[in-house]
């Protein structure tokens, strides 16, 4: 059992190994299923020009946002990045380079990445700036765009329950970007609300297999709510 | 009179068919829902990861892992599912979701439409917009017709950068209903009370002004 047993006891143990200049894929989407200890843990350890991969970067003060701080992010890939005053500022300084990527094209950029796909063809962003640079191909007289799948040297994940062995389940829509990012790291660092013993989980139920999982570990989390909206009584 | 967003809303609802998956934009398209028929099953696609969006929660049952792609929170509707955004866009570009609806700055005779970027303002980002203009067959752009200071939104071609190409055939406005055809648009119908010479004049791209232009109906 120790052989697939994937659970490490603290989040120093579960960052060791994060060096500047590194890239991180973020599961998350807005502040729904962010890895947040883990990303309080990339703050604390102050690793520095780091590229991150993330559809946000998350509010002022919280998510991935806390990163830009201590300057520690050089550059982000995302598809909508406008909810931080500080990003903002970094920004338009030219101390921070944002990539933006249309939403779908990121997503599947790490799910290609994960599966070992160098790049694929998407008729998404033909004709806008996004397409700039990038090499075209016509299928069935439609236009298509060649883009670059992503991998990283580590992927931070946030999951609901996980078993020793890495398998994952996500909640509701705090799934997201998670498996995506999940599949795409060197290391992939996934953070549960709750880990449960190997077989508890039903295999067919399973979202994240293990096989993608290198270090798993349990938290406590604040799931901060970006836009709280509830029905008039 | 120009119509109201909520008259807007209701204008698309029209649109929707029984059985129809449909993923609405931010603004007015996120209206639309509240105007389906009650005879009538749509399934709301939010491309963060849900097919079968519901109403917002109330206060015991709100959910910070229960959000829409707006982030804003929700629940889901009896028969709902959760997936990947891989999953979602998959749906999404593969042509799956029957009806997209979403917001737009500019479009133009070609089918181009402008909606995420203006030039030395901040740029936010695209999030989805690309890919569901990319993917869907059958959109609808709502917006107004004209500008706050009177500039035509419907134009020979998009002066603001593009977020897609010759994706868009249907457009309302809060003055008419219009449909691209053949380098045009074409006027179907008219907000109750609006002048056909209102909408030439504030059209700046060709427009094709069949003989009779009803006006709209709403119930």
């Amino acid at each position: 059992m120790a052989g697939f047993d994937k659970v490490v006891g603290s989040y120093e143990e579960a960052m060791a190994g994060l060096k500047d200049g590194m890239t991180v894929l973020a599961g998350g989407f807005g502040l729904c299923g962010i890895p947040e200890n883990l990303i309080a843990e990339i703050k604390r350890k102050g690793t520095m020009g780091l590229t991150v991969v993330s559809n946000n970067c998350g509010v002022d003060g919280f998510g991935l946002g806390v990163l830009l701080e201590d300057k520690q992010i050089c550059k982000m890939v995302s598809s909508y990045v406008g909810e931080n005053a500080l990003f903002e500022k970094q920004l338009l300084n030219g101390e921070l380079e944002v990539v933006l990527t249309p939403q779908g094209t990121l997503a599947e950029k790490m799910r290609a990445g994960g599966a070992g796909i160098p790049g694929f063809y998407t008729a998404t962003g033909v004709g806008t700036p996004v397409a700039e640079g990038k090499e075209t191909k016509m299928f069935n007289d439609r236009e298509y765009l060649l883009e670059e799948s992503i991998t990283g040297d580590f992927a931070i994940v946030k999951g609901w329950k996980a078993d020793r062995y890495g398998n994952v389940v996500y909640r509701h829509t705090a799934q997201n970007f998670n498996p995506l990012a999940a599949t795409a790291g060197k290391i992939t660092v996934v953070e549960v609300e709750e880990i449960v013993e190997v077989g508890e989980l039903d295999p067919a139920h399973i979202h994240t297999p293990g096989i993608y999982v290198d270090r798993v570990i349990v938290g406590q989390f604040e799931k901060r709510i970006e836009k709280r909206t509830v029905k008039e009584a | 009179m120009a119509l109201t967003r909520e008259q807007m809303a209701q204008r698309v609802a029209q649109e929707l068919q029984d059985g129809f998956y449909v993923n609405l934009g931010i603004g007015i398209p996120t209206l639309v829902a509240n105007y389906v028929p009650a005879d009538m099953d749509v399934m709301l696609q939010s491309e963060n990861g849900l097919l079968g969006m519901g109403a917002f929660p109330t206060e015991e049952t709100i959910d910070a892992d229960m959000i829409n792609a707006g982030k804003q929170t929700v629940t889901t509707v009896k028969g709902a599912s959760i997936f990947s955004s891989a999953e979602s866009f998959a749906m999404i570009r593969g042509g799956h979701v029957d009806l997209t609806v979403l917001g737009a700055f500019e479009v133009d005779v070609n089918g181009n439409i402008a909606s995420w970027m203006i030039p030395n303002k901040l740029i936010k980002g695209m999030g989805g917009a690309m890919d569901l203009v990319a993917g869907a067959d059958n959109i609808i752009v709502t917006m107004t017709h004209a500008s706050k200071h009177g500039e035509s939104k419907l134009l020979t071609e998009c002066a603001l950068p593009l977020t897609g190409k010759g994706c868009i055939k249907k457009v309302l406005t809060d003055l008419a209903w219009l449909e691209i055809e053949n380098g045009a648009f074409v006027l179907k119908e008219r907000a109750p009370g609006v002048s056909v010479e209102e909408i030439i004049e504030k059209t700046q791209g060709k427009l094709i002004v069949p003989e009779i232009v009803p006006e709209m109906v709403f119930a």
